[in-house]
């Protein structure tokens, strides 16, 4: 059986999950230049927020027709409240310090959010069930695709043209491009950089918590350690692709997804590869291949050159 | 300039935090709460287990069997003048934490005992602190067998350890012990083969391997997963693409759950078989419903139909644990009975006081430790391993695991 077109789409859903997560840290590094390690957990509370809505707000049995819209909307909630108090109150006051002041603070707000749910959300010390989509496998083919997929397969391109539309197209999104650009004239212009920042936190957190759910959906289980590898990947992926740029940090996920499914296949059946072709080794292949768009192309698969700023 | 920098520094600090996973130290899991007694010497039994984490299920288990029997040799008084207490450490399933609390409990005069650890990995990296201490050491669930008969031990078997000691069945028996039903009982003939490449997982898999071949089965495919995510989707693919029957998986239920799961979701509607790491009720809930079929090999028979351990499971309710007693609630109850009934023998001989030597000679006197306990028989063989090899295999029916066959690995 030709396995390739299998793990493709193994690919394709796994980097879609990381192209969500991507966006937020994109977004907040072309905007602040600060790079949102605590964006992993954003994505966590995201998938926890789901769950609270529907473990203990809504009825029993309530059918996921009904139950998703809201899930996702407890989701977003959560992760952007998380990520904007994030902000408020632990970057804000670092803004125009040091540029490792904040990222050092990122890693500890990462830590920490990690460790609150571990210890304050209900039975969180190990893996919580997540609800699931009722309904068989798709078969295309030699293609099998499982309802939770649909989700996410749907969601990624979807979030994508959002904010592609939003950024492109409303007063905000040009405020957030020309902050990009350079902050000091914007304000000049009239642009309320704190606001855009904001938005910028925001924007990131809903599409985090759209991936928590997506998450949640395809593996059925949550727990508080998932933000943190994920959140990694993601960050890659948004470098991949060209950090700063949102179609780059969607283009980053796959490409990493993709090669993620591709060298746990594959690489074992070249001769003389073999121990290097299991699962285990799909993060080492990861960066082989990080490393090597950057020193072709430093500025990431579709990151512009701009001149630098600091 | 600075910010292509930044960028190579953070980029650095990712690929690092990749492989240091491990997040934050956590509480200290408070110590054990057994009746103070009524004056005379107090003597510590240590617990080192994973407390918190994926691992919990399992660990909480231990605690609670060792704390049980602490409290049960107060009430009865089973050594004259000693009281026992129990402190527990979360080494959070990380050979590093594992070595921290080994030099705690070191440390710890009143410590003559410690029950633990669950991992095989994290044992290696306690032992040699133990035995610098000749303090003593009763596994209730390591099962790599170079833990006790060296690292060669498939050709020469030689102890490292004085101090180490386990009343847990070996891979050495439990690979072998599975292969031979699947491939006599289940009729299974191509097996895919998963671990996770840690001490215990690797260890499993390799032994089954050898014994599946041995009796003439086909490996169709090996994998090692990374233990660290949750997507194992193209391995999945790759089980289904291989035409295998069976998986057999060495490593943990946290992995296993989820690994199971996907494996039915890609289309390859076959049983994964695994050792005592999947043998908990966590696995059922991770692996979902397309979990039904999945087998286990777990050490010792069921321990809720041996005679001998109704009393435990009896006590256990009574007592009010929050946590079910898990795979190795028993054999933590008889681990740590062995340490007590050990320095029962070291004050007897010491005219009902403890000896200043007390480790050494509790040390020494666990390799003559004999009685009947809530998994049979305990009494050590001369690399320290449990005497009883009986093993039993179970299957996930109804949302319950169910105990299929019980036997031991004859050759």
């Amino acid at each position: 059986m030709n396995e390739l077109p299998q793990q493709l789409v193994n690919g394709l859903l796994l980097g879609s999950m990381y192209g969500l997560v991507a966006l937020g840290y994109t977004m907040v590094y072309g905007i602040v230049q600060l790079i949102n390690f605590a964006h992993g957990e954003i994505f966590m509370t995201g998938a926890f927020g789901a769950l609270t809505v529907y473990v203990y707000i809504l009825p029993d049995g309530t059918s996921m027709l009904i139950a998703l819209p809201l899930m996702l909307i407890g989701a977003m909630i959560i992760s952007t409240t998380v990520a904007v108090g994030a902000e408020r109150f632990a970057y804000r006051p670092l803004r125009g310090g040091p540029r490792l002041a904040p990222l050092i603070t990122a890693i500890g707000l990462s830590l920490a959010l990690q460790q609150a749910v571990w210890a304050w959300y209900p039975e969180a010390k190990s893996a919580r069930t997540f609800p699931s989509i009722p309904g068989g496998p798709f078969e295309i083919g030699t293609v099998t695709i499982q309802t939770g997929d649909v989700f996410v397969l749907c969601a990624a391109p979807l979030s994508m043209a959002i904010l592609g539309y939003f950024v492109m197209r409303t007063r905000t999104g040009r405020g957030m491009q020309a902050t990009a650009q350079d902050p000091d004239t914007a304000k000049l212009m009239g642009v309320n950089t704190d606001r855009i920042i904001v938005v910028a936190f925001a924007l990131g957190a809903i599409f985090a918590a759209v991936g928590g759910v997506a998450y949640g959906l395809k593996y059925g289980q949550i727990d508080f350690r998932m933000g943190f590898i994920l959140g990694l990947k993601a960050f890659t992926a948004a470098v991949l692709g060209g950090i700063g740029n949102i179609y780059g940090a969607m283009l980053g996920g796959l490409v990493l997804g993709i090669a993620e499914a591709l060298s746990t296949a594959y690489i074992s059946d070249i001769p003389g590869m073999q121990q290097f072709g299991s699962q285990s080794w799909a993060n080492v292949w990861a960066f082989v291949l990080l490393i090597l768009v950057l020193l072709f192309r430093p500025q990431g698969l579709l990151g512009e050159r701009v001149a630098d700023r600091a | 300039m600075r910010q292509r920098s930044l960028i190579a520094v953070t980029a650095a600090l990712a690929a690092g935090a990749l492989t240091l996973t491990a997040c934050g130290s956590r509480d200290e899991g408070g110590s054990g709460n057994s009746d103070s007694g009524k004056g005379g010497t107090t003597v510590v039994i240590g617990i080192d287990a994973p407390l918190t984490g994926d691992l919990s299920a399992l660990g909480l288990g231990i605690k609670n069997s060792v704390d049980l029997a602490a409290k049960i040799a107060n009430k009865e008084e089973t050594v004259d003048g000693v009281t026992f207490k129990v402190e527990a450490l979360d080494d959070q399933a990380q050979p590093s934490s594992g070595q921290q609390n080994a030099t705690k409990f070191v440390a710890n005069d009143e410590v003559l005992g410690v029950v633990g650890p669950l991992n095989s990995s994290v044992a290696e990296s306690m032992q040699k602190v133990f035995d610098d201490a000749k303090l003593v050491q009763v596994s209730p669930a390591n099962t790599n067998p170079s833990l006790s008969q060296g690292t060669d031990w498939q050709k020469t078997q030689t102890r490292t350890y004085k101090s180490y000691f386990r009343t847990a069945t070996t891979d050495a028996v439990q690979g072998p012990f599975a292969a031979q039903y699947l491939y006599n009982d289940s009729k299974k003939r191509k097996v895919f083969v998963i671990d996770d490449k840690k001490t215990y997982g690797a260890g499993l898999a390799a032994t089954f391997t050898a014994e599946f071949k041995k009796l003439g089965g086909k490996v169709v495919g090996t994998e090692h997963i990374d233990p660290e995510t949750k997507d194992f989707s193209a391995v999945a693919t790759k089980v289904k693409s291989s035409g295998a029957d069976v998986v057999y998986y060495g490593g943990e239920y946290p992995q296993a759950g989820p690994l199971s799961k996907q494996i039915k979701a890609a289309g390859a509607k076959i049983p994964l078989v695994g050792g005592d790491g999947i043998y908990s009720a966590d696995f059922i809930k991770l692996a979902g419903a397309s979990g039904t079929g999945d087998l286990a090999t777990s050490v010792g028979a069921p321990v809720e139909e041996l005679p001998s351990a109704k009393e435990f499971v009896a006590n256990y309710k009574t007592e009010g644990y929050k946590e079910d007693f898990e795979a190795y609630g028993g054999y933590s109850y008889d681990s740590a009975w062995a340490i007590i009934e050990a320095v029962k023998k070291v004050v007897e001989d010491n005219d009902g006081k403890l000896p200043d030597d007390a480790r050494e000679k509790v040390t020494a006197a666990m390799q003559n430790v004999s009685f009947d306990g809530v998994t049979g028989k305990v009494s050590f063989d001369e690399f320290g391993d449990a005497t009883n090899k009986q093993l039993t295999v179970y299957a996930v029916e109804n949302g319950d695991w169910n105990d299929v066959k019980s036997g031991t690995y004859t050759g």
